[in-house]
């Protein structure tokens, strides 16, 4: 069923049939009176399927992928808007071979998380999971059994969005999935999140629309100083191009270099702010971070898991893909800003972590801290410091998935996540406590684990460069290591607060979507070059065009 | 009387191209008869409205059989082109489409709908001849055709005092900016001895290169250009002849501030453009398509402050609406500064964008407002309040609604994206050239401008799905009619969000502009 013209078509459009699906469920349920809990069950499998489905096509991208070959693969390519040379260019190389594997089973994990299901009656009532028809605006059940075939669709609708973002290769078609992302996310937050959800869904839409306006304005400077390039079809566009593989070719051959400045600033340096501001939102970079603590908390539990695991990562890539690939003058001249704003990112989020009372906080936290690498490792334009860089978008998009579904099992039982009114957890909840030290350990780069490998590539990557700075990013492991284990003393040592007690330990839910990401974990940090070497070469080709000055 | 026998054979020869126009006369007079002859008929609504949609489909007709060769009509008065055309299928759609909202709405007594097709049928009659006006006078009696029409409609509401409020404003408004615009007029004609838009530009140059005192000259032709732009400012409602809009989009009856919304909006930009494009730009260059303002008048510049300004002041003052019809009509101020900069890049780019923002714009807008129209009916209220928990209550409209609204602002892969493409695009396209960092600081205007009306359509979406409503609201009536032009809609605005070809093909193909 998968070939190489069409794996990626159906890794990305998967999920949308499934919305469709959905959608056409939901008329049936207005035409056919059917039953609630019908369409209820109906969507969740039509979810579980179609994302399974996409995850599948994923996996075997993956497997076709030939990191010997150089240049874009997997390629499916056509003409969409001719007027405007805007082509449907799907395709893959090392910068984005890793993200479309990540993003497929982040996006599966995110689907088994929300189900609700429980071994027994009076566990799933403990999390508000019973759909008794009754519900209470003011005190709202469990998100998995709310508006489910609406929550469906727009999982669904985002994991379709996160793909095509990934894989597209034609600038457009690149900002249209990059958007299509806002709207679901906007609703999943805004309506199935915690008790401050109005505000966190808002103040994530508009951060991130401020952002990709300016994305929008800089896309479409570029074309219109692009060259013509070859189309699809074979005839050349008329006047430029939004292919953005042709792009890199221009952008290393010198092409924005000259380009008619605007208001008074060089042209490749002022469309470089606008592209780095648009990702740096999305990263985020500090200071463009403070929409994430508050979209984090309030999200439910599979979202935080796709923001953390996959939307992020979508800040580093586009830097790579657009700012790196088109602009390699303009990124010599920047490399110096973006690893001190990626310092600023590890130290004081470290520093703001150790401060926080609630445990998704902490962690968003953190994950703000950890994509500080990436922007560090990059700035360094070693080939080190490169793949280090985009390992740590991978690991970290296990880990962080790991430690978010971690707070929703805790959050489901105890329906708050105040680090400092637990306590003596692992008495009563063993295996969770196993799994989350794990987590733990794994993101505070524990040798053996997947994040200790990302943070040392990166290290090793910037030392010769940027001596000072990694010094000083270094010291961040002893934060990390306090925070952390702190959090591990305060909730799992000492006395159990009798609160706890009869707390029913992990679910098969649950462990479905742990125990696969911990394996992945433990198995990248022994063996990181399932990774690096598909990577590698495209990477090392990329910062070739980049001459500092 | 011998040179008369030539005007008259070309009037009459110019009626072949005047059949539409001829359509609409008789319909808006048969429609008054009928409005008196079946004042006992129990079903005269469904009656009433049977028969106005016939007569715009007979003009529709009628318009579908005239060839789109560019030529003069009465002797110069008009003119018969593929731009014309263009935006009398808007108006025709935008008639029709407010006469099927009416026909199942109660915003009209049933004794008074007849009245109300029969005005609105002479508006788009007006709005028809506005397209194709190419004569400073035609230009005035075309508009003022429109005006007073809608002064009427606008106070339509007897007996409540929001719609007087309203209707007064609007006229007192209209008089002071087509008194402005006369006055330009007059200078117009003063300095070049005509009226004809297509005469202009050749008599601007030749007193240019005829010496005389170029200040004093370029000054009176500068006022006269930007006083006759005032009098097109008030019909798009572009600040700062602005602030009738508010007050007579919420006093006048929904189905017309619908119609208000989208109609005359489009009528005004295809006069400005055919105003400026024919009488102060020079012939746009067949390879780039961009064209230059005749005689160092710096009216792309005014055009440029005018659009910033508005899109600026309409989003800015939507912020803090709580009355969705207010809400809208600051919407629509600030539409009409985004569609503005394709008119200040005075490029066939330029004037594509607008024709396609418009198309995009009366779909999405009208679509809006029979929302508003919808939930009115069942709360009497159009304050935001009123939508909280619309989602459970009528599925099929908040969803509609959020699509439109989403739209609106220009996110992809909603239509409205492609309308708002194709304007920075053409404002991109001009700031490699001289002026360009103007051009770049409009782009980025309006770029912002985009996020903060995010803010206010986003607070309509939240009410709608995430609020919860303090008390339980009347239930919904049931529209199958409404929910039938509400999917379509939203389905043209998904289509058309992502297969742009059909809508960039049907506007390239009207790009045409008579010029003598």
């Amino acid at each position: 069923m998968f070939t190489p013209g069409n794996v990626l078509s159906w890794a990305t459009f998967f999920p949308v049939i499934g919305s469709a699906l959905i959608v056409v469920l939901l008329a049936a349920k207005f035409f056919l009176r059917l039953d609630k809990k019908l369409v209820d069950d109906g969507s969740r499998w039509i979810a579980l399927v179609t994302s399974a489905l996409s995850f599948a096509a994923a996996i075997a991208a993956w497997r076709m992928y030939d990191p010997s070959a150089t240049g874009v693969q997997l390629v499916q390519h056509f003409t969409w808007i001719r007027a405007f040379n805007i082509e449907f260019y799907f395709g893959v190389d090392g910068i984005s071979i890793s993200m479309v594997l990540l993003s497929g089973l982040i996006s599966f994990i995110a689907t088994i998380a929300s189900m609700p299901w429980w071994s027994g009656k009076k566990d799933a009532e403990m999390a508000g999971m019973v759909d008794d028809g009754h519900d209470d605006p003011h005190h709202p059940k469990h998100f998995s059994v709310r508006m489910v075939p609406g929550y469906m669709a727009m999982l669904l609708l985002l994991q379709t969005g996160m793909m095509g973002t990934f894989v597209a290769l034609d600038m457009f078609l690149f900002y249209v999935f990059w958007e299509i992302m806002l709207l679901p996310m906007y609703f999943l937050i805004g309506i199935w999140g915690g008790p401050r959800k109005e505000y966190a869904a808002i103040k994530f839409f508009l951060y991130t629309l401020a952002g990709s306006v300016l994305m929008l304005l800089a896309i479409i400077g570029i074309y219109y100083n692009s060259a013509p390039a070859q189309l699809a079809d074979g005839s050349w566009s008329s006047g430029h191009t939004f292919n953005l593989i042709e792009l890199a070719k221009q952008g290393a051959a010198g092409q924005f270099r000259n380009a008619a400045p605007i208001l008074g600033f060089s042209f490749a340096k002022i469309v470089f702010i606008g592209l780095f501001i648009g990702f740096a939102i999305k990263i985020p970079m500090f200071p463009f971070h403070t929409w994430l603590p508050d979209a984090h908390v309030e999200a439910p539990t599979p979202i935080s898991v796709i923001l953390a695991g996959v939307l992020l990562k979508m800040g580093i890539y586009g830097i790579l893909r657009f700012n790196y690939g088109i602009l390699p003058d303009a990124t010599a001249w920047a490399a110096g800003a973006i690893a001190v704003f990626g310092v600023i990112n590890i130290i004081y989020a470290a520093f703001v972590c150790l401060a926080q009372k609630d445990l998704k906080k902490l962690i968003a936290y953190s994950s703000v801290s950890h994509m500080g690498f990436s922007l560090l490792g990059m700035a360094a334009m070693t080939p080190q410091g490169i793949s280090g860089a985009v390992l740590n978008l991978f690991t970290h998009g296990i880990i962080s998935p790991m430690l978010f579904l971690i707070v929703g099992v805790i959050y489901d039982r105890a329906h708050h996540r105040e680090i400092e009114k637990f306590g003596g957890l692992a008495q009563e909840l063993p295996e969770y406590s196993a799994i989350m030290g794990l987590a733990f350990f794994a993101s505070l780069g524990l040798p053996g684990l997947a994040g200790f490998i990302s943070e040392f590539t990166v290290f090793s990557g910037a030392f010769p460069v940027f001596t000072t700075y990694t010094i000083i990013s270094a010291t961040s492991v002893i934060l990390t290591a306090a925070y952390y284990l702190w959090a591990i003393h305060r909730m799992f040592l000492g006395k159990l607060n009798p609160v706890y007690k009869g707390y029913p330990d992990l679910n098969w839910r649950e462990r479905m979507a742990l125990y696969p990401l911990a394996v992945i974990c433990i198995y990248l940090g022994f063996y990181p070059q399932a990774i690096l070497g598909v990577i590698n070469p495209a990477l090392h080709a990329l910062i070739q065009n980049i001459k500092p000055l | 009387m011998t040179d008369l026998i030539p005007l008259v054979e070309e009037n009459l020869r110019s009626t072949a191209w005047f059949r539409p126009e001829a359509a609409l006369t008789v319909g808006a007079l048969v429609l008054f008869v009928l409005d008196i002859a079946w004042k006992k008929s129990a079903a005269r609504v469904a009656w009433l409205s049977a028969a106005s949609l016939v007569v715009f489909a007979a003009a529709a007709a009628l318009l579908a059989q005239q060839p789109a060769d560019a030529q003069a009509l009465f002797n110069g008065m008009l003119a018969n082109d593929a731009f014309a055309i263009f935006f009398k299928w808007l108006f025709l759609g935008a008639g029709a489409l407010t006469v099927l909202i009416t026909a199942q709405g109660k915003d009209f007594d049933a004794s008074r709908v007849g009245q109300f097709y029969g005005l609105l049928t002479a508006v788009v009659l007006g709005m028809f001849m506005m397209a194709s006006a190419t004569d400073l006078l035609m230009m005035y009696m075309s508009i003022e055709l429109v005006s007073i029409v809608s002064y009427v409609l606008a106070g339509f509401r007897r007996g409540d005092r929001k719609a007087a409020e309203g209707s007064l404003k609007y006229v007192i408004y209209g008089g002071v900016a087509s008194g402005v615009m006369l006055f330009g007029m007059s200078y117009l004609y003063g300095l070049t001895g005509t009226t004809s838009l297509l005469e202009l530009g050749p008599r601007i140059q030749a007193i240019q290169a005829s010496g005389l005192p170029l200040a004093a000259t370029r000054i009176a032709l500068v006022v006269g250009a930007v006083f006759v732009a005032a009098g097109l400012g008030y019909k798009i409602a572009a600040v700062p002849f602005h602030m009738w809009c508010p007050d007579v989009y919420e006093g006048a009856p929904t189905p017309f501030t619908a119609f208000l919304s989208v109609g005359p909006k489009a009528a005004g930009f295809a006069l400005a453009l055919r105003f400026f494009l024919s009488a102060f730009a020079g012939p746009a260059s067949p390879t780039t398509g961009l064209a230059d303002a005749l005689g160092g008048i710096p009216w792309p510049a005014v055009i440029g402050v005018v659009s910033a300004v508005t899109m600026t002041l309409g989003n800015l003052s939507a912020l803090a609406q709580t009355n969705l019809k207010r809400l809208l009509a600051y919407s629509s101020i600030a539409h009409a500064g985004y569609t503005l900069m394709g008119l200040a890049t005075v490029s066939a780019m330029g004037v594509q964008s607008v024709m396609i923002y418009m198309l995009v714009y009366l779909v999405m807008n009208l679509g809006a407002f029979l929302v508003v129209i919808w939930v009115a009916e069942s709360t009497g209220s159009e304050s935001i309040l009123d939508y909280r928990g619309l989602s459970k209550r009528a599925p099929v409209a908040a969803v509609a609604f959020a699509i439109f609204l989403f739209s609106l602002t220009g996110i992809p892969p909603f239509a409205g994206f492609a309308g708002k493409w194709y304007l920075f695009y053409a404002v991109f396209e001009r700031i490699p050239g001289p002026g360009g960092n103007w051009y770049a600081l409009l782009a980025i205007i309006a770029a912002l401008n985009t996020a903060v009306s995010l803010f206010y359509y986003v607070r309509i979406i939240r009410a709608m799905f995430i609020d919860v409503p303090y008390a339980e609201p009347a239930a919904m009536p049931a529209k199958p009619g409404y929910q039938l032009i509400l999917g379509a809609f939203s389905v043209a605005i998904l289509v058309f969000g992502i297969w742009w070809a059909p809508m960039i093909e049907w506007t390239r193909a009207s790009l045409t502009l008579f010029r003598g």
